[in-house]
């Protein structure tokens, strides 16, 4: 009786085994090509909805960075910066899990591939860049967030001044000359952001910004949506030298315009 | 052999995909329920025990890491004096079962009766106990007084989503008394209030003339990296200053190790301001906060627990309203 519980036992333990040796080596096939690497649970979903099921590389030479920890849900500090791929035509920056995945495109154009700035977070997830190179193919990075949500569903801090309309649209922004890399540009737009899933306030988001010379060229072009944090703040790197003077315009989805010279 | 023999034919009999699945599954249901029965059946217990500071004075030394599940939120001191009127407590824990296994702990050593307890900020790991002492008068200064009551609930929340089951029954219970810097009598110690700023907007330090003990709550953290939530850094050396000059016997940090000499005090001062330093520059060099998280923190802080991890938070926690500063 005892050795047949036994035997019973090492079955039981060889099947352990033998799932896991099997479970392994169907990852081991999937990670050199299309595999998740964050494991995201509606990995698939979001590639169709934020890629339109276009080719995917994972490539970790789309560097996101996010904390660990969402310290304040409604300021989730992310930057993305692509290195060695070559010239990138688009980069899109989502949540998986977020109410609202979609948080902003980004266009380098003239500019560098890198671009920072914070959004909303409601619960844990996995935070993605996707960058298409000229091939058409999305070469995609990314970091788990881990959070204890609310980011999106609160109405922003500005809404409770009775002046948030006064500063609507206003511009500060300031560019440092580095010596052994590209210049760097940031600004700070006023602007409540909001995401139309706080109770009564419908949703209020800056949708276009962008960065031009002073002959009017496009230089850099930023779609942005709900989950970008209230009066949001952008950095780009660029070879400031090379414009003369830099102007950022932008319309929001009530047809407020934004328009500034940058210094 | 025998044995193998049976598992290779049982194996291949089974070889099917659907159901291996099925075993599978069956046997995640048996670890997840075992899993449950486990953490279910354990009883919550801090296992409080109070370390002696010179004579009379007792402290519950918590654990420096930050809120978990493991540690119920037992990360911050809270100290006792024995007088011979009754018991004076220096704030309360992280819940209301801290609270309750604080005073059993206490009731049960001394054969006393608290006559007094003091919140020294309205930080949640000091302040959350409060419920079981609903019977003795808590005091502090307006100021605290004031936060625990308009934000206590939130950060009581919060620390539920932190530590989990700890928590149960915990709420928001401040101060009943409201209490003036200066030097008091109670059960025959004399007892100053210092009021002082820049860890939080009030923080509250305790001397205790009769036993030459400094109470210095979160203005010092020893031995730990220095939480910065809600800190003004500037505001927050300068109290240490003020603290370096008392002439104490012992010193009870908010966090970590009880000491006597002035370690502790170099330590949050050195780190604090590292810190601002190192903030100020990154700003002024055009960093990103994403960017100012992944700075290097110097090897010669590594003796404060959680370095890294309470490094990032700080910045999360203070580079945005510096940023807002800068682009006034």
């Amino acid at each position: 009786m005892k050795n047949l519980m036994l035997n019973k036992l090492k079955i039981v333990n060889c099947i352990i085994v033998f799932n896991l040796c099997f479970m392994l080596s169907i990852n081991a096939v999937y990670s050199q090509t299309l595999v998740d690497p964050l494991d995201g649970p509606t990995w698939k979903t979001v590639h169709k909805m934020m890629l339109a099921n276009e080719k995917v590389v994972f490539d970790d030479r789309v560097k996101v960075v996010v904390p660990d920890m969402a310290e304040d849900p409604m300021n989730v500090p992310v930057s993305v910066k692509v290195e060695g791929i070559g010239e990138i035509e688009e980069i899109r920056v989502f949540a998986d899990l977020n109410p609202i995945q979609k948080i902003l495109n980004f266009y380098p154009g003239k500019i560098e591939p890198f671009i920072a700035f914070r959004f909303k977070v409601q619960q844990s997830t996995p935070v993605r860049a996707a960058a298409r190179t000229k091939d058409g193919v999305w070469h995609v990075g990314g970091q788990w967030l881990d959070a204890t949500g609310g980011g999106c569903t609160a109405p922003s801090v500005g809404r409770s001044l009775a002046n948030w309309t006064e500063t609507l649209g206003n511009v500060k922004s300031r560019l440092w000359s580095r010596a052994d890399k590209p210049d760097r540009l940031r600004f700070r737009i006023m602007h409540p952001m909001d995401t139309g899933l706080a109770p009564g306030i419908p949703e209020f988001y800056i949708e276009t910004l962008e960065l031009k010379d002073n002959h009017g060229e496009l230089l850099a072009h930023i779609e942005s949506y709900q989950p970008v944090s209230e009066n949001p703040f952008f950095s780009v790197d660029l070879e400031s030298k090379k414009f003369q003077g830099i102007i950022l315009s932008g319309r929001d989805n009530n047809g407020n315009l934004i328009n500034q010279v940058l210094q | 052999m025998n044995s193998s023999n049976n598992v290779s034919s049982f194996a291949q009999r089974h070889a099917d995909y659907i159901s291996r699945l099925l075993i599978a599954s069956l046997l995640t249901l048996m670890l997840v329920s075992i899993n449950m029965t486990v953490s279910y059946a354990s009883e919550l217990d801090y296992k409080l025990v109070a370390e002696p500071v010179g004579k009379g004075t007792y402290v519950f030394i918590g654990s420096t890491k930050y809120f978990s599940r493991k540690n119920g939120g037992n990360i911050a001191n809270a100290a006792y004096i024995v007088t011979n009127g009754g018991v004076i407590v220096i704030d309360t824990g992280s819940s209301y079962l801290y609270g309750k296994q604080m005073r059993e702990y206490i009731e049960s050593t001394t054969g006393l009766s608290i006559i007094k307890v003091f919140n020294t900020h309205h930080h949640p790991d000091h302040f959350l106990g409060n419920q079981a002492f609903k019977d003795v008068s808590i005091a502090s200064l307006q100021e605290i007084v004031n936060t625990i009551t308009t934000q206590g609930e939130a950060l009581n929340n919060n620390l539920y989503l932190l530590v989990g089951d700890w928590m149960k029954e915990t709420e928001a219970y401040p101060p009943t008394e409201v209490v003036t810097p200066g030097i008091i009598t109670i059960g025959g110690h004399k007892i100053e209030i210092i009021a002082l700023d820049g860890h939080t907007d009030s923080d509250m330090t305790i001397y205790d003339h009769t036993t030459g003990v400094l109470f210095a709550g979160d203005l010092i953290f020893h031995n730990r990296t220095p939480a910065v939530a809600n800190a003004n850094i500037k505001n927050w050396l300068e109290s240490i200053s003020k603290l370096q000059k008392l002439d104490y016997k012992y010193l009870v940090a908010g966090h970590g190790p009880v000491t006597t000499d002035e370690r502790a005090i170099i330590q949050t001062r050195e780190y604090l301001s590292w810190l601002h330093d190192t903030l100020q520059s990154a700003l002024d060099s055009g960093l990103d906060v994403s960017e100012a998280i992944q700075l290097t923190v110097p090897d010669r802080f590594k003796e404060l627990d959680i370095l890294h991890e309470e490094y990032k938070r700080g910045v999360l926690q203070l580079y945005p309203g510096m940023e807002q500063a800068y682009f006034e």
